[in-house]
C-alpha cells in the first residue's frame, strides 16, 4: 500500500498511518539505540576528562613506536572496514547478494585486525610499559584505569559488531535479509567507528610521548 | 488503507506463550504491573520495619533473630540492618515500582491501543525487556540471602560506601555488588522498553492521528522514554565503572589518604566520590521525572474525562512535559549543593532548578482550569486523581525550599527532604497509579472495582499518607537528620519523638487500609461486574473495543482518528463525548 506516500502532501507526513520517516521502525530503533550508547560513551569520556584535569601528574607515556603506529594502524583498519560497510549496503541496493556478502567478509576481517592489534597493543602496556589497570610507575593509577575501561567498552562493542555482522553475512548469503537490515546493521558499525574517532585522539595521540 | 503491519503476529496457542513469554503488549503491561505491584508490598513493608524502629530502637523481636541470625542477633536490629533496610527500601521503590509500573505497566497496555496500533514496534524487544526487569529484581532482592546481607549505601550507592568492600560494613561486600549488577541490568531492560515506547509512538499511530491528538498520556510516555533513554545510558555506565572498582580495584571513585573504621585505604589513589554523583545525579535528577510524569499524563486525562470538560490548554500542557523533560537534564547538581560546588555553580542550578517550576504551575493551573465549571464525577478514580494534583502541590512547594542554595545548607540531609520527596515522587506517583488502576482496570480485564471500597481506600489512604509525610517536614525544620537509626539518646531529638511515634502510627494505619485496595482488586478480577466496552464515556480509542480488547486490539480494523483527545461537552454533539474515531461532522471544531 505505497499510494499514500506518493499523494501525501508534505506537510502531513506526521499525520498518522505510517512512519514519518518512511522507513522501517527497525532503523528509526537503531538510532535511537545510537543515541543512547553515545551517551554511554559521553559519560565515560567526560570520566577520563574529570580525572585527567584532577590529577596534575597525568603522564604522557606513549611512544611513537610502538604505541601511536599501532593506533594510527588500527585507525586505518576500522576506517576502512567503514568504507567496505558502505559498499556492502551499496550491493545490498542493487541486488547483489554475492558481492554484499564479500564486502560484509571484507569489513569483518578489517574488524578483526583492529582486535588483534588493539590486544597486542594492550599486551605491550601491560608487560613491557607496566600500565595496568590499577597501576604505573607515575603513580596515577586512574591513567591505567580510564585506558582500559574506555578502550575495552570500545573493544567489546567492536565485538559484539563482529558477531553481529556474522549473523547478517550468513543470513544475507542464504538470501534472507533484506537490503535494510544490512543498512541497519551498518549504522551501527559506523558508530563504533566514529566513537573511535573520539577515543583515539583523546586516549592515544593525547598521551603521546612529546 | 493499511496501517504498519510490520508487529502484526498471530494470537499463540498454549500457556507459557499465551502468558509466560507472551509477546502481546497488554500481557506483557500486566506482567509489568503485578511485578510492581509485588515490589510495592515489599518495598512498603521493609519502610514499616524501619518506621518500627525508630521509636522501638531497643525493642527484641524473636523473628527478627530468625530472619537475620547476625544483623538482628538476639531479636535487636543493628543500625546497618536499619541501612540495608532503607537502601533496599529506596531502590526497590525507585526502580521497580515508580519506574516500572506507570510506564511499563500501564503504557505497555495502553500506548499502542490510545493510538490506534496492533502492538509495540518490537514485540520481541519487549517481551526481553520484561524479562530482564524479572532478572534485575530477583539480582536485587537475593542480596538479602547472601553473606553480609543487604547494602547499606542507600538507593544513591554514594562512594567510597559503596566502592571500598566490605570494610565499610557488612552489606557492602556480595549485597553492594549484587546490586550493582542489578542495577546495570535493569539499565539495559530500560534501554530496550524506551527504544520500543519511542519507535511506537513516532511509526505506529494509526491514520489521523497526529501528534496534537494524542492523550497526554502518551505525551507522557514519549517524554519518559526519552528520559530513559538518556538517563539510563549514563548511569550504565558509572555502574561498570563502580563494578570495576569493586572486582578489579581500580579507582575511579575512591580518593587516596582514606580512612576507613580506623584503616587507611592503600591500594586506591586519585579517584573521586564527586564524579560518582555527578553521573548518579545525571541519571537521578530524570529519573524524578520518569516516576512522576506518567502520573501527570494520566491525572490529566482523567480530569478532562471525569469533569466531562477539555483539558484548560492541551498544547500548553505538551510544552510544558517537553520543558520538564528537557529541564531536567539540567539540574541534577541541586542534589550536590552540599558535596563542596562552587557557589555559582550552585546559583546556576538553583535558578534552572525554579525554572522548572515555570511548567509544572502551568500544569498545576492548567488541570484546576480544566476542573473550572466541569460537571464533576467523584468517582474513585477522579478521587485518586484530585489526590495527586494535591500531593504534586504540597510536594512541589518544599522542593522550592531545597532548590536554594542556602536553604539546602539547612535542610540537607533531614527529614525535610525525606517528606518533600515522598509527597512527590513516592506518594504522587503512586497515587496516579492508583487513579490508572481504578480508571483503566475495567478495560484491563473486563470487570468493573468495587466503588465504595474503592473510595474508603482513597480516604483512609490520603489522610495516612498526609499523616505519615506532614511531620517530616517539620521534625527536618526541627533539625531532624535522616539515615538515623536510633536517636533516642540525643537530646534535642528526643523531644521530637512523639511526632516520631505518630508518624510511625499514621505508616501502619496506612498500610493496613492497602489491604482494603488487594482485596478490591483480587475480588474484582473474579467477582466485578461485567464491564461495558466505554464505563466511563471516555473519548481516547482504548473505549472504542471490547473490555478486555481482541488479540489484535481493534479486531483487524484499521481505526482512523477524527478528532482531539478531550472533545468533552462540545456544543451541539449529541452526547456529552465525541469519540476520537467519531466521523468529522459530529462537531464543527477540529
Amino acid at each position: 500500500m505505497s499510494t499514500h506516500v506518493t499523494t501525501a502532501a508534505a506537510g502531513s507526513l506526521w499525520e498518522g498511518g505510517r512512519s514519518p520517516y518512511l522507513t522501517n521502525s527497525k532503523k528509526f530503533g537503531m538510532w535511537l539505540f545510537i543515541i543512547s550508547d553515545a551517551l554511554t560513551f559521553s559519560a565515560m569520556l567526560f570520566v577520563y576528562t574529570y580525572s585527567r584535569v584532577s590529577n596534575p601528574n597525568w603522564p604522557t607515556p606513549f611512544h611513537f613506536s610502538p604505541s601511536i603506529v599501532f593506533s594510527s594502524v588500527m585507525t586505518f583498519a576500522l576506517l576502512t572496514s567503514s568504507l567496505t560497510m558502505v559498499m556492502a549496503v551499496h550491493a545490498m541496493n542493487r541486488g547483489n547478494r554475492a558481492a554484499a556478502a564479500r564486502w560484509l567478509i571484507a569489513t569483518m576481517a578489517a574488524g578483526a585486525t583492529f582486535v588483534g592489534l588493539h590486544l597486542t597493543e594492550w599486551m605491550n602496556l601491560i608487560h613491557h610499559e607496566h600500565i595496568t589497570a590499577l597501576g604505573n610507575e607515575w603513580g596515577v593509577p586512574l591513567f591505567g584505569g580510564t585506558f582500559f575501561a574506555i578502550t575495552g567498552l570500545h573493544m567489546t562493542h567492536v565485538v559484539i559488531g563482529l558477531i553481529y555482522l556474522g549473523i547478517v553475512c550468513q543470513a544475507v548469503m542464504r538470501g534472507k535479509f533484506k537490503a535494510e537490515d544490512v543498512e541497519v546493521a551498518g549504522l551501527y558499525w559506523h558508530f563504533v567507528d566514529l566513537v573511535w574517532m573520539f577515543v583515539f585522539p583523546l586516549v592515544y595521540l593525547m598521551s603521546a610521548k612529546i | 488503507m493499511s496501517a504498519p503491519t510490520h508487529s502484526a503476529h498471530h494470537a499463540p496457542q498454549g500457556f507459557i506463550r499465551k502468558y509466560v513469554f507472551s509477546l502481546d503488549h497488554k500481557v506483557i503491561g500486566i506482567q509489568y504491573y503485578f511485578l510492581g505491584l509485588f515490589s510495592v508490598f515489599i518495598g512498603m513493608g521493609l519502610s514499616l520495619l524501619m518506621r518500627f524502629h525508630m521509636v522501638n530502637p531497643e525493642a527484641k523481636v524473636a523473628w527478627f533473630a530468625k530472619l537475620w541470625p547476625t544483623a538482628a542477633a538476639g531479636g535487636m536490629m543493628t543500625p546497618e540492618l536499619y541501612l540495608s533496610l532503607m537502601t533496599m527500601h529506596g531502590t526497590i521503590m525507585v526502580f521497580f515500582v515508580l519506574t516500572t509500573v506507570p510506564q511499563s505497566g500501564f503504557g505497555n497496555y495502553f500506548l499502542p491501543l490510545q493510538i490506534g496500533a496492533e502492538d509495540m514496534a518490537f514485540p520481541v524487544l519487549n517481551m526481553l525487556s520484561f524479562w530482564t526487569t524479572f532478572i534485575a529484581l530477583v539480582v536485587m532482592v537475593s542480596a538479602f540471602f547472601v553473606q553480609g546481607g543487604a547494602p547499606l549505601a542507600g538507593w544513591t550507592a554514594y562512594p567510597p560506601l559503596s566502592a571500598a568492600g566490605r570494610i565499610t560494613g557488612p552489606g557492602e561486600g556480595m549485597g553492594q555488588t549484587l546490586w550493582i549488577l542489578s542495577i546495570a541490568i535493569f539499565c539495559g531492560a530500560s534501554l530496550m522498553g524506551a527504544i520500543n515506547f519511542i519507535a511506537t509512538t513516532v511509526d505506529l499511530r494509526c491514520k489521523g492521528m497526529r501528534l496534537m491528538r494524542m492523550p497526554l498520556t502518551c505525551w507522557t510516555w514519549l517524554v519518559t522514554a526519552i528520559l530513559a533513554l538518556l538517563g539510563f545510558a549514563v548511569l550504565l555506565a558509572a555502574g561498570l565503572l563502580l563494578i570495576l572498582d569493586r572486582t578489579v580495584g581500580t579507582s575511579f571513585f575512591i580518593p587516596g589518604g582514606l580512612m576507613i573504621s580506623d584503616q587507611i585505604i592503600s591500594n586506591h589513589k586519585g579517584g573521586s566520590p564527586l564524579l560518582w554523583q555527578h553521573l548518579f545525579w545525571f541519571f537521578g535528577h530524570p529519573e524524578v521525572y520518569i516516576a512522576i510524569l506518567p502520573g501527570m499524563g494520566v491525572t490529566s486525562h482523567l480530569l478532562s474525562t471525569f469533569a466531562r470538560k477539555p483539558v484548560f490548554g492541551y498544547k500548553a500542557m505538551v510544552y510544558a512535559i517537553l520543558s520538564i523533560g528537557f529541564l531536567g537534564f539540567l539540574v541534577w547538581g541541586h542534589h550536590m549543593f552540599m558535596s563542596g560546588m562552587n557557589p555559582y555553580s550552585a546559583m546556576a542550578f538553583s535558578v534552572l532548578t525554579m525554572a522548572i517550576g515555570v511548567p509544572s504551575a502551568i500544569k498545576t493551573f492548567n488541570w484546576i482550569g480544566t476542573l473550572w465549571g466541569g460537571k464533576i464525577h467523584f468517582d474513585t478514580a477522579m478521587m485518586f486523581s484530585l489526590g495527586f494534583v494535591s500531593l504534586f502541590v504540597t510536594g512541589g512547594l518544599s522542593g522550592i525550599f531545597l532548590g536554594q542554595p542556602a536553604l539546602d545548607l539547612y535542610f540537607h540531609d533531614t527529614y525535610f527532604v525525606v517528606g518533600h520527596f515522598h509527597m512527590i515522587m513516592g506518594v504522587a506517583a503512586i497515587f496516579g497509579m492508583f487513579a490508572g488502576t481504578f480508571y483503566w482496570f475495567p478495560k484491563m480485564f473486563g470487570r468493573m472495582m468495587n466503588e465504595t471500597l474503592g473510595k474508603i481506600h482513597f480516604y483512609a489512604t490520603f489522610i495516612g499518607v498526609y499523616c505519615i509525610f506532614t511531620p517530616m517536614h517539620f521534625v527536618g525544620m526541627a533539625g531532624n537528620p535522616r539515615r538515623y537509626s536510633d536517636f533516642t539518646n540525643v537530646e534535642y531529638l528526643a523531644a521530637l519523638m512523639p511526632v516520631h511515634k505518630f508518624m510511625t502510627h499514621a505508616a501502619y494505619f496506612t498500610a493496613a487500609v492497602q489491604i482494603l485496595f488487594l482485596i478490591n482488586l483480587f475480588w474484582s478480577l473474579w467477582k466485578g461486574p461485567k464491564a461495558p466496552m466505554n464505563p466511563w464515556n471516555s473519548t481516547s480509542l482504548e473505549w472504542t473495543v471490547s473490555s478486555p480488547p481482541p488479540f489484535d486490539n481493534f479486531g483487524g480494523v484499521h481505526p482512523v482518528v477524527n478528532h482531539g483527545p478531550y472533545e468533552f461537552s462540545v456544543p451541539g454533539a449529541p452526547t456529552d463525548f465525541i469519540m476520537q474515531t467519531d466521523p468529522p461532522s459530529v462537531t464543527s471544531e477540529d
